[in-house]
Formats: C-alpha cells, sequence, structure tokens
C-alpha cells in the first residue's frame, strides 16, 4: 500500500472545543498546524453541550475560583487531582472572557456582561448556597461555542483536514511520539502526518453502551489508538450516567419531569421506587434511582421485547401542567419516543454521558505514563484525564475543560515545538506497517463477525454489567464477556471492499477503539472494590466505617489500565494544590 | 405528532452511486424491516446499512443540532434525524442534496457550499485593543443575534435555492448570507462597511430572487431571507 507523507510542526486530532482551542493557540503562533478530524469540525460532539460553561465572573453575585475549585474536588470525590483542578477553577474566567472576545454569543445581563444561571452542586462560600457560575448561550452554549471557535481558527488560516480518521499514534523506539497516520474518507488513501508535537483531541467513547446521550462519532478513536501505543488509560470506570434518557434514542429527558409528580414504573406497572426509598419515592438522588432501574431491569421486570427499560409515567398529570412545565420533555418525547407523555408512559433507561477517565495528562496537557512525560504527545478534552473531574464530574466542568486544557496543551506544543531540531527523526517502518496491516485485516477479512452486530452485543455487555450500579458477580462476568467480544471484533467482516467513503471499513476501525475503551472500562471496574461518585457497588455498601461505601484507606488512587495484559497499576491522587491549602478529605453529601 | 408504531415493512428508492464500480447513478428499490423503536428516517437508514453495508451517508448526534444528515427526502431537502418515517409516503425516495457533485451514494461535496461560507469573512473582527474582561452587549443587541447564529451548517437551504444551483460559484446563498448577517448584526463587530463592499456585486448577494424556499426547508426554523432582506436594506440606505 502507498503511504504519502506530510510533515508539520503540530498535529491536531479532533476538531471539538479542545481541539480547536488549541489549534487557535498554535495557528496564532504562527506554527505550522494541521486539525485532522474525521467530522467537519462544527459537527463535533461539542456541538451537543447545553447548558453553560463555568467561571467564576461574578458577573450577578459574588464568586470566587476556591469556591469553584472546592465544589469540583467535592464533586470528584476527591478523586480529581488537586494541582490541575486549581490550575482550571483559576483560569475560567480568562479563557471564558477569551471565547467571548472571540465572538461568542453569550446571553447578556442587564449591565451587558455575560449571562450565568445556577447549576447542580456550584455552591459560594465552600458549599454554603447556590451561586450563578454557569455562563450560558440559551441552551445551546455547546453550539454557539463551538462555532465561534470553528470561527476564530478561519480567521487564524488553520489547516484543517476534514473528513480523515486518524489510525494510529506513531512512536520512536525511544517512546517519543513523531505523529499519526490517517485515512481521508474521501479516496481511502493512507497518509502519514508527521510532527513535533502531536495532540489528541479525539473526545470520549459513549459508544460503548447501548444507551448514550453521545453521538454516533464518540467511539473514543483517540483512547483507542493511545492504548495501542502502549500508553496506559486512567479512572476509565468512571462513567456519568442520567437516570432517564429515552429507551434506544438516548436523549435526555430532565429530572423535572419527576419534580412535577413523574412516576417510573416496571413491566406490571408497579411504582417500584416505594420498594427503594420509601419517603423520596421518585425524587431519591440519581444514583439511587439509576440503581433501582437497573435492578429492575436485571431481575426481569424491565419493559419491552428485550426487557431492557423502565417506564416514566405522567399520564396522571393534567395536559395542561404538562403543556405549561414540560413542553420540551413533551416536544422531545414525541420526536424521539414516538410517545405522546399525556396519553402514554415515556420508556426510559439510565444513559450513559461522560467518560471522566482517559488518556492520563497532567495540568500542561503533556501526556504522562506513570509521572514520565511522553516527549511529543499531549491530550486535552473528554479523551483525556488531567484529572479534574475524578469519579464524577460537575456540570458545565467539561466545556470548561475543553477551554484550559486545550489553551494550556496547545502553549505547552509551542514551548516544546520552538526548542526542538530542524531536523524530524526518522519514523520507523514497523510502526507504520502495524497501521496498515489493521487496515488490511479489515480489507480482506472474510467469513468474520458482522460489525454492527458485534458492536451491539458490546453496548448490551456494558449497558448490562458496566451501568450505573454494579454488581461483583455481573463485574467479573462482565471481563469474561468483553474479553469473548474482542476476540470477534479482531475479526470482523464488511461486504464493502470499495474505496471511496467507505464507512463500513470506518465502522469496523472505531469497534476496534470502542473495544479498548470497553476492556479498560470492565477491568478497572471490576478490580475497584469501593463504591465512590458514578462507581457504586452492591459489595461496598453505605457503612459507618466506610461512608457511601467510600474507602479512603485503600482506593484513594487513579487506576491505570495497560494494554498489553490487561495490567492494573494505581497511582496516588494528587492532594496538593498549586498555591492554596488542600480541599481536605470528608463525606460527600449534599 | 408520531403515532404509536408497530414492526413494519417500509419501502425506499434510494440514490446510488459507488464511483469505484457504477457507470451512472441509479435509484435502487430496497424495503426494509424496522422495529416500534425506529421512529426517525434516520433510524430506518441505521437498519438498511446493517443490511447492506455499502450504502453510504453521514450522521452523527441524530438530534438535529450537527448537521450531518441533510438529504433530500421525497422531494424536499431536511435532516433524516429529525424526519418521522411514518410521515413520509412509500416508497420514500431518497437522494443527495442537489445541487452539489455526488461522491457517494447520499454523500454530496460540500465544498463550494463552505467556500462561500468562508468568503463572507465568518467571525467578529474588532480592531480596538482587546479588553480585560468580556466587551458589553445589552440583552437587546444581544437579541439581534437570534435566528442568526443557530445556523449548524447542513446545506438544506442553500441546495434548495435555485440561484445557488445555477450559480454557486458565484452567489453566496442562503446559509452564506444568514452568517453574513449575524456578523452585521453583532454590535461587538467594526466592519459592517466591509461587509455590505463584499457582498455588493450582481452576484453575492442579489441573486437572491425571494423565492422562500430556505425558509421552507430550514430545519432550525431560521429565516435567511429575512436577513437577506435586512443586508439590502443597509445597502439601500447607505447609498442614500
Amino acid at each position: 500500500m502507498k503511504v504519502a507523507k506530510r510533515t508539520f510542526d503540530a498535529v491536531i486530532v479532533g476538531a471539538g472545543g479542545a481541539g480547536m482551542r488549541a489549534a487557535v493557540t498554535l495557528a496564532e503562533s504562527g506554527l505550522k498546524t494541521a486539525v485532522i478530524s474525521k467530522v467537519f469540525p462544527t459537527r463535533s460532539h461539542t456541538v451537543a453541550a447545553q447548558g453553560g460553561v463555568s467561571a467564576s465572573l461574578g458577573n450577578s453575585e459574588p464568586d470566587h475560583w476556591t469556591w469553584h475549585m472546592y465544589d469540583t474536588v467535592k464533586g470528584s470525590d476527591w478523586l480529581g487531582d488537586q494541582d490541575a483542578i486549581e490550575f482550571m477553577c483559576k483560569q475560567a474566567p480568562q479563557v471564558v472572557v477569551e471565547l467571548e472576545h472571540y465572538g461568542m454569543p453569550f446571553d447578556r445581563t442587564d449591565e451587558g456582561k455575560i449571562y450565568q444561571r445556577p447549576f447542580g452542586g456550584h455552591m459560594s462560600n465552600f458549599g454554603e448556597k447556590p451561586v450563578r457560575r454557569a455562563c450560558a448561550a440559551a441552551d445551546r452554549t455547546g453550539h454557539a461555542m463551538l462555532h465561534a471557535l470553528y470561527q476564530r481558527n478561519v480567521r487564524a488560516n488553520t489547516q484543517f483536514f476534514v473528513e480523515w480518521l486518524a489510525l494510529d499514534l506513531l512512536r520512536a523506539p525511544d517512546g517519543r511520539v513523531l505523529g499519526v497516520i490517517a485515512l481521508e474518507m474521501e479516496t481511502g488513501e493512507i497518509t502519514v502526518f508527521q510532527a513535533k508535537a502531536t495532540l489528541f483531541a479525539t473526545g470520549g467513547a459513549g459508544r460503548i453502551y447501548y444507551s448514550s446521550t453521545n453521538a454516533f462519532i464518540n467511539t473514543g478513536d483517540g483512547v483507542g489508538m493511545a492504548a495501542r501505543a502502549g500508553i496506559p488509560l486512567e479512572d476509565m470506570e468512571f462513567w456519568q450516567f442520567h437516570p432517564t434518557g429515552v429507551a434506544g434514542a438516548g436523549v435526555l429527558i430532565t429530572e423535572g419531569v419527576r419534580g412535577e409528580g413523574g412516576i417510573l414504573r416496571n413491566a406490571s406497572g408497579e411504582r417500584f421506587m416505594e420498594r427503594y426509598a420509601p419517603n423520596a419515592k421518585d425524587l431519591a438522588s440519581r444514583d439511587v434511582v439509576s440503581r433501582a432501574m437497573v435492578t429492575e431491569i436485571n431481575e426481569g421486570r424491565g419493559c419491552g421485547p428485550a426487557q431492557d427499560h423502565v417506564m416514566l409515567d405522567i399520564t396522571h398529570l393534567d395536559a395542561d401542567v404538562i403543556n405549561k412545565r414540560l413542553p420540551g420533555i413533551r416536544e422531545i418525547s414525541i420526536q424521539f419516543a414516538g410517545v405522546d407523555p399525556i396519553k402514554a408512559p415515556i420508556p426510559v433507561v439510565p444513559t450513559c454521558h461522560y467518560q471522566m477517565g482517559g488518556i492520563p495528562t497532567n495540568y500542561h496537557g503533556e501526556v504522562v505514563d506513570y509521572g514520565n512525560v511522553i516527549p511529543g504527545f499531549y491530550a486535552a478534552g473528554e479523551c483525556a484525564c488531567a484529572s479534574v473531574h475524578g469519579a464524577n464530574r460537575l456540570g458545565t466542568n467539561s466545556l470548561l475543560d475543553l477551554l484550559v486544557f486545550g489553551k494550556s496543551s496547545g502553549e505547552s506544543m509551542v514551548d516544546f515545538i520552538r526548542k526542538e531540531p530542524a531536523a524530524l527523526p526518522e519514523i520507523p517502518q514497523g510502526e507504520i506497517d502495524k497501521a496498515l496491516a489493521r487496515v488490511n485485516r479489515v480489507n480482506t477479512q472474510t467469513g468474520g463477525a458482522d460489525v454492527a452486530q458485534t458492536r451491539l452485543a458490546m453496548q448490551r455487555t456494558m449497558q448490562n454489567h458496566a451501568g450505573v450500579f454494579r454488581f461483583k458477580d455481573m463485574l467479573q462476568q462482565g471481563v469474561d464477556k468483553i474479553l469473548d467480544i474482542e476476540k470477534q471484533v479482531q475479526q470482523t467482516e464488511i461486504k464493502d471492499k470499495s474505496q471511496v467513503w467507505n464507512t463500513a471499513r470506518i465502522e469496523a476501525l472505531e469497534l476496534e477503539n470502542l473495544i479498548e475503551v470497553a476492556k479498560a472500562t470492565m477491568l478497572s471496574a471490576n478490580a475497584r472494590t469501593e463504591s465512590r461518585g458514578a462507581h457504586v457497588r452492591d459489595d461496598a455498601p453505605d457503612t459507618p466505617e466506610h461512608p457511601n461505601g467510600r474507602d479512603d484507606q485503600n482506593w484513594l488512587k487513579h487506576s491505570l489500565w495497560y494494554r498489553d495484559g490487561n495490567r492494573l497499576e494505581y497511582k496516588p491522587v494528587n492532594l496538593n494544590p498549586l498555591t492554596v491549602q488542600s480541599v481536605a478529605l470528608k463525606t460527600r453529601a449534599y | 405528532m408520531a403515532t404509536t408504531s408497530i414492526a413494519r415493512t417500509v419501502q425506499f428508492k434510494i440514490y446510488r452511486y459507488d464511483p469505484d464500480k457504477d457507470a451512472a447513478p441509479y435509484l435502487q428499490d430496497i424495503t426494509v424491516d424496522l422495529d416500534p423503536s425506529d421512529r426517525k428516517l434516520l433510524d430506518a437508514l441505521t437498519k438498511l446499512k446493517g443490511k447492506d453495508d455499502s450504502l453510504s451517508f453521514r450522521r452523527s448526534c441524530r438530534e438535529g443540532v450537527c448537521g450531518s444528515d441533510a438529504m433530500n427526502i421525497n422531494g424536499k431537502n431536511g435532516l433524516a434525524c429529525l424526519t418521522d418515517i411514518d410521515s413520509l409516503a412509500q416508497p420514500i425516495t431518497l437522494r443527495p442534496l442537489p445541487g452539489l457533485p455526488v461522491i457517494r451514494d447520499l454523500i454530496v461535496d460540500m465544498t463550494q457550499f463552505f467556500k462561500q461560507y468562508h468568503s463572507i469573512k465568518p467571525y467578529v473582527v474588532n480592531n480596538t485593543p482587546v479588553p480585560e474582561r468580556e466587551r458589553l452587549q445589552t440583552p437587546e443587541q444581544r437579541e439581534e443575534l437570534n435566528g442568526l447564529y443557530e445556523c449548524i451548517l447542513c446545506a438544506c437551504c442553500s441546495t434548495s435555492c435555485p440561484s445557488f444551483w445555477w450559480n454557486p460559484d458565484k452567489f453566496v446563498g442562503p446559509a452564506g448570507l444568514l452568517a453574513a448577517y449575524r456578523f452585521i448584526a453583532d454590535t461587538r463587530d467594526e466592519e459592517t462597511n466591509e461587509r455590505l463592499d463584499n457582498l455588493e456585486d450582481p452576484y453575492r448577494l442579489f441573486r437572491c430572487h425571494t423565492i422562500m424556499n430556505c425558509v421552507d426547508v430550514c430545519p432550525k426554523h431560521l429565516n435567511p431571507t429575512k436577513a437577506i432582506g435586512k443586508i439590502k436594506e443597509l445597502m439601500l440606505s447607505r447609498a442614500v
């Protein structure tokens, strides 16, 4: 197979919020920068974010970055690294103001400042009372932000390679990263992108689950490439779920539906939450409700032909109340469940939303393998783990993460590139051949497994065995199942063998990335025998000795999964901020 | 409003063209069995792809915000992910967006569309020194951007416009002109005059003949014709 080669100062893989923020810094520094994206930049999944981006601007009431930091550490259930969290919260006002200068159409206060709204877990004065910290553009903040960043890149003349799929990371024998190899979808041709510095900003892998709020493109490509290149994945057991996504479609239904009197029912119509939470019932906290839902489904009381969801019922409410209080939910329900909630219940299922773990980095965006910086390699955004979200992400910190670490990695890359010699090192042929062999395998495989069916088997396994609530025996079985499915993934067969815009081939290659994330998640979750944040296990219950099932003595540490031999290692959490006092450990309660 | 659905078989006529093996494009008759949970045209396309993995189309968010899955559906442009299958007459005829070169099946080459978008300088230009905090804008000034900034660049509008079909290289098209007015209307932008100069041309702006197909097809309910009208007004008031 003929392979062309292009050389750049910097290569960025992914054109969502993080990649495009980094690209602005690099392109405006005058460095030769390429951004590779498998979709046109404004189609990246940042576009789907709604609520806001957090920054202690204090436009409506007093706020301070140390309060934001406290909320973030607490939200992370103390698994977040406090140096990175300090860095992010301190930088937040500046990066949000920069975004405004780029043209972001934020809503405005009467004084003409950026509008800020309250959000879950955002408090003033170290957890005292709610504060308006989420900077918003209506309920389209991600869309407005992604377009503003693309527009700034048009101004900066950034060079985009649109509809190219990165295949693999290219490393030197000494471990430094030399670039990526990528496939152009339109032609099917493969090109080496050699660069002094390479950034992964490839987003999350929410599509490992059957029910996900994520886009089709969220297949963990960077995470999979990093794993194949021998780089560990950090804290992959931590996934954020929402109790009520539309079954099958995954579109979110707000908790406000239950606030208005909505009731969750199982296949026999029973209001099952009365058994799990006799007082709060359907308005118990998210993890309790999601746990109850998964238990109903696992015990055979789920609804539908596959018994894979429960029903959210508001048919007993007055139609006027629904039209006045829940018009958006009625619209979503009609659009995506085909159900008018005035007349029939909405099928819902706990829905995968966000990947807290990822490629381990420091707050400069440099990728670190157990404390050692890998020269020339950077990661930012959902694919990376800095770690600021720890075991549970605070709402609106995702968009902030993109801006802060997109910028810091861009700046680190500028510094690194300027110190590098002009001559680029030789790329070992073996590195290129490995990627070509993967593509060739997909092109020529016969008698193998169907891509869509194999992907579905993986998604069902992840949903049932590593969902919002985890069971010891289900996790152990899940490990065996995922390792079995991996064998099929390595033998998928596509019928379409053509070159031009072969999306069957793209999907087969994406599945090879998804399965790395699925393995990392399942093995890390099976090994962590405590409950913390989004990782809640039946064999680590709430006890006086271990409130909420959290075991700081044994598990206040980051998981590191290595693909080679499915090895797990651990590294300490950094409880030391850069300039302020540590947020001391305590039991998490709101 | 969609009714409660059942398992059903749906008939399609789909534009197929694979440059590797087809001398010319053709319409393929194909049926697909759908589950009750399959509501949207995109669900049916996903099922069809499971049956024939060579069927090619773009898709991503599946909720109408990324703009990937625009196509011509029974003669009208729209997003597959927001179109109810059961609202469509069968056989459902799917073609690529009209007026752009077809690469394969339902995938068109959008180079010309984005070229026009880029031609209007789609970014805020402000040459005053960058302040430490945000540039101020009243809520009323900000409201001027509503109905403009929400564009998802799906190209449904421009590829339904006869003027764009005839002159895709010269006429900016409804999407690009909507974006042009988005920056003219932004009080933070200082280049209104240059932006009007950039459009003062027999083709770039004035090929719009207010046919209003763009308004009819926009999946986000935006109104490019109105934005074009406002640009024309500004040109007039500048001339007198």
